[in-house]
């Protein structure tokens, strides 16, 4: 391969990038994170430079160019491997400008999205998010359905699910059952109940397991049950028989960043067989996992390339395993990596269109910790944008305070609120099921609804 | 019907208002009876004239200020707040069973009230302890100097921990010039990213600290704290001090309403290369829902014992099954 040569010159400035990878970086939007690396665009100017740059690069350059190299990065190997050669045909000569144009277009449909994805790598799909706007990243999300079936069906259009995340700091079964009947009051936990454990023991994930199956179980809920310790100790957990509902990871978009995450492929794989055998759930989507920009930085995995393309690679890994359900954990990473409302909004929508423009059933933990520059007001504003994104699934903790993990979220008001807001509902198995028990009328909360004590009635 | 807009005098529209006002205050000042909506606001067609018809620099007399003495809000967080809950009893144990907000209630879809200003009142108090400062008579209290790391600004110390974690030449001169050198222990105090964790616990724990290693028969070298300080300071720190031990008490990342937590890291000869695994840590000490300051200073005390026994910290520690 002969030198490239990336230049620009705007406004009488003559702009010169090295490489595509630091072409792709200097394009991305202000990340601080991309600023502690050392990697972003010196200048606003140099950061628009890069984006005209960047709109003339062919999808095939992107390809050829992978942040880590095929033969160092099993990641790299899994999103290349799966590429359909065929969509990837058509699409290969397409600039990256041209793609943005093409997504948005009111002639492109879902279908026709969909099929060219098979075509893409994470690379790609960073570069075209990089060229768009906040409204096309919302629009072009929109258009995207990516439907999962697992105890119930996500995604579908009109619909607005919700994690139930009924944390607690020292894991007591009592203290987080009750966190779940005041949730279910809510018409939280159509997405899944899913507790991150603060102790990883096989025990007491276990007992997790069994309490939420059982009040699953009794109360008829058509949802699934998951608890979010390490891939390696639900597995023994499945295979000593607890009944689990979805497998969860933390994923990381280099194989540098899975290994400090105490994963590999292997592992995966492993997990994802054993989930189709074991799961006590329906299926044919068993995996749940989370993501967010900036994890490789923070475990030096990120071989030069901005968050953005390791956080679109992040979901080329997850997409191997037909996911349920993926979320992008946005706020939660800190200031020295998304400093305030506007990164974090930002990286929030970034996220959620790189999820589905990859074919996975995307939601995102709208939240923010308590040193970064934002409040509640700011994580409702993201809520409402992602919600009228099409995202399909939020988090639902008590008044957003995870007094568990420290941070603030979204809470079990938030879904209702932005349901009837964006005349959306709950996932239609979950609804029908609220109907029945009389918590939900024609998509509004009843009288009956938002009282934690109503579950203690069975 | 007229033509003509009908006009006002100033003084006229001076004493509608403050009779719209008068009624409005006596309204407002009257607490609406429990489980009951507040009753609607008069609709005042004077009230909204005046309003139109006011220019923005008229000043108006206002009514009488009603008299609003608040108990502390914080203090009576479990109240439920479902006017008619399935299970009354059921759902005060509910409650009782978990630290997190539930049973709260809601306005449609919304919290109440109360739960909303409540949950914004912890998110304030943490900024305030985020963006706080340690005041320097504390400081001086305990006989402490103090020092910078190569953070210069606050933006910059959430931007940059990397800087968060060297000592600037001049800090290292300074340390180097006043401290003793190679003790048993070396304490260390730093903001970390709560000043209030050092400034509500500092001299409830310290003189518990100083009076344990005393008693344990350690050397203790000079004191000092450190602005803009992140924990793997102790490393930088350590190659001017040369201590066996060093003692780090730094304020952690707030929670929502506690923001005033420390925490003590400490590690057997720390120096650069050392990472969190060569670590110990006591977390969450506060008077506000976690370990008590002056428990903690004796547990900190017990274990450095145990590490200058073993000349290990951290995994080291544990793995020679040293670990309280």
């Amino acid at each position: 391969m002969t030198d490239s040569l990336l230049t620009a010159t705007l406004f009488g400035h003559r702009y010169e990038f090295r490489d595509i990878k630091d072409l792709l970086a200097k394009a991305n939007e202000e990340k601080s994170g991309d600023r502690l690396a050392g990697i972003a665009a010196q200048s606003a100017a140099e950061r628009m430079a890069a984006k005209h740059v960047l709109a003339e690069v062919t999808l095939a350059t992107l390809r050829a160019n992978p942040a880590v190299p095929y033969e160092q990065d099993e990641v790299t190997r899994v999103i290349d491997d799966a590429v359909n050669e065929a969509a990837y045909g058509q699409i290969k000569g397409w600039a990256v400008g041209d793609l943005r144009e093409w997504i948005l277009a009111d002639t492109t449909t879902n279908e026709m999205i969909r099929h060219a994805a098979g075509g893409m790598t994470a690379e790609m799909i960073a570069a075209v998010t990089k060229l768009m706007s906040n409204l096309d990243l919302m629009l072009a999300a929109k258009k995207i359905r990516n439907v999962t079936h697992c105890n119930n069906t996500m995604g579908l259009p009109g619909t607005l699910g919700s994690r139930l995340q009924p944390n607690h700091q020292t894991d007591s079964v009592e203290g987080i059952r009750a966190a779940i009947y005041d949730g279910l009051s809510f018409g939280s936990g159509d997405a899944v109940i899913g507790i991150n454990p603060s102790d990883d023991s096989i025990g007491s994930v276990s007992r997790l397991l069994e309490m939420t199956h059982e009040v699953i179980t009794r109360w008829e809920i058509p949802t699934q049950n998951c608890v979010l310790a390490h891939v390696s100790t639900q597995m023994e957990a499945m295979r000593r028989g607890a009944p689990l509902g979805l497998v969860f990871q933390s994923l990381s978009g280099s194989q540098k960043g899975c290994e400090s995450f105490g994963i590999d492929v292997g592992m995966l794989d492993e997990a994802y067989a054993l989930a189709q055998r074991y799961a006590v759930s329906t299926g044919p989507n068993y995996m749940y996992f989370e993501t967010g920009q900036g994890a490789e930085l923070s475990s030096d995995a990120h071989f030069g390339s901005d968050q953005l393309v390791m956080e679109a690679r992040c979901y080329g890994l997850a997409k191997r395993y037909h996911p349920f359900q993926v979320n992008t954990v946005v706020g939660f990473i800190g200031p020295e990596y998304l400093y305030d409302s506007t990164q974090i909004t930002r990286a929030g929508l970034e996220d959620h269109f790189m999820g589905k423009l990859t074919g996975i059933s995307m939601g995102c933990d709208v939240c923010y910790t308590n040193h970064a520059r934002s409040t509640q007001n700011e994580n409702e504003n993201l809520a409402v944008l992602l919600a009228a994104a099409g995202v399909n699934f939020i988090m639902g903790i008590p008044m957003g305070d995870d007094s568990m993990l420290s941070y603030q979220t979204t809470s079990f008001h938030d879904a209702p609120t932005l349901r009837q807001l964006l005349d959306l509902r709950p996932l239609p198995e979950f609804e029908t099921w609220m109907e029945d028990l009389g918590l939900l009328r024609n998509g509004r909360l009843t009288a009956a609804a938002g009282d934690a004590s109503f579950f203690l009635g069975r | 019907m007229t033509s003509e807009p009908r006009t006002t005098s100033d003084d006229q529209l001076r004493s509608i208002v403050a009779d719209v006002l008068a009624e409005l205050g006596s309204q407002r000042g009257s607490a609406p009876s429990a489980g009951m909506p507040p009753a609607p606001l008069p609709a005042s067609s004077a009230l909204s004239a005046a309003i139109a018809a006011t220019p923005a620099s008229t000043t108006v007399s206002s009514g009488p200020t009603p008299h609003i003495e608040l108990g502390d809000p914080t203090l009576n967080r479990r109240a439920p707040g479902i006017p008619n809950p399935a299970n009354p009893a059921g759902l005060t144990n509910l409650i009782a069973s978990t630290g997190a907000r539930i049973g709260v209630g809601r306005a449609g879809p919304r919290p109440l009230t109360r739960s909303l200003l409540l949950f914004q009142a912890d998110h304030a108090v943490t900024q305030d302890a985020i963006f706080g400062d340690v005041p320097q008579a504390l400081l001086e209290r305990f006989g402490m100097f103090a020092v910078q790391t190569q953070v210069t600004t606050h933006d910059e110390f959430l931007l940059r921990p990397d800087l968060g974690r060297r000592l600037t030449d001049e800090a290292k001169a300074t340390i180097g010039s006043r401290c003793t050198k190679n003790p048993n222990v070396q304490i260390v105090v730093g903001d970390g990213l709560s000043a209030a964790a050092v400034t509500n616990n500092l001299d409830k724990i310290y003189p518990v600290l100083v009076d344990g290693f005393r008693s344990a028969g350690l050397s203790l070298g000079d004191p000092f704290f450190i602005r803009y300080c992140r924990v793997g300071i102790i490393n930088d720190l350590n190659t001017v001090i040369g201590a066996d031990v060093v003692v780090l008490l730094i304020g952690e990342r707030p929670g929502l309403g506690v923001a005033d937590a420390l925490s003590v890291y400490s590690g057997w000869q720390p120096g650069p290369g050392k990472t969190d695994a060569d670590r110990d840590v006591v977390c969450m000490i506060t008077e506000n829902g976690g370990t008590n300051p002056m428990e903690a200073g004796a547990f900190v005390v017990e274990h450095i014992r145990k590490v200058i026994a073993a000349k290990a910290s951290g995994v080291a520690l544990r793995t020679q099954g040293g670990d309280s």
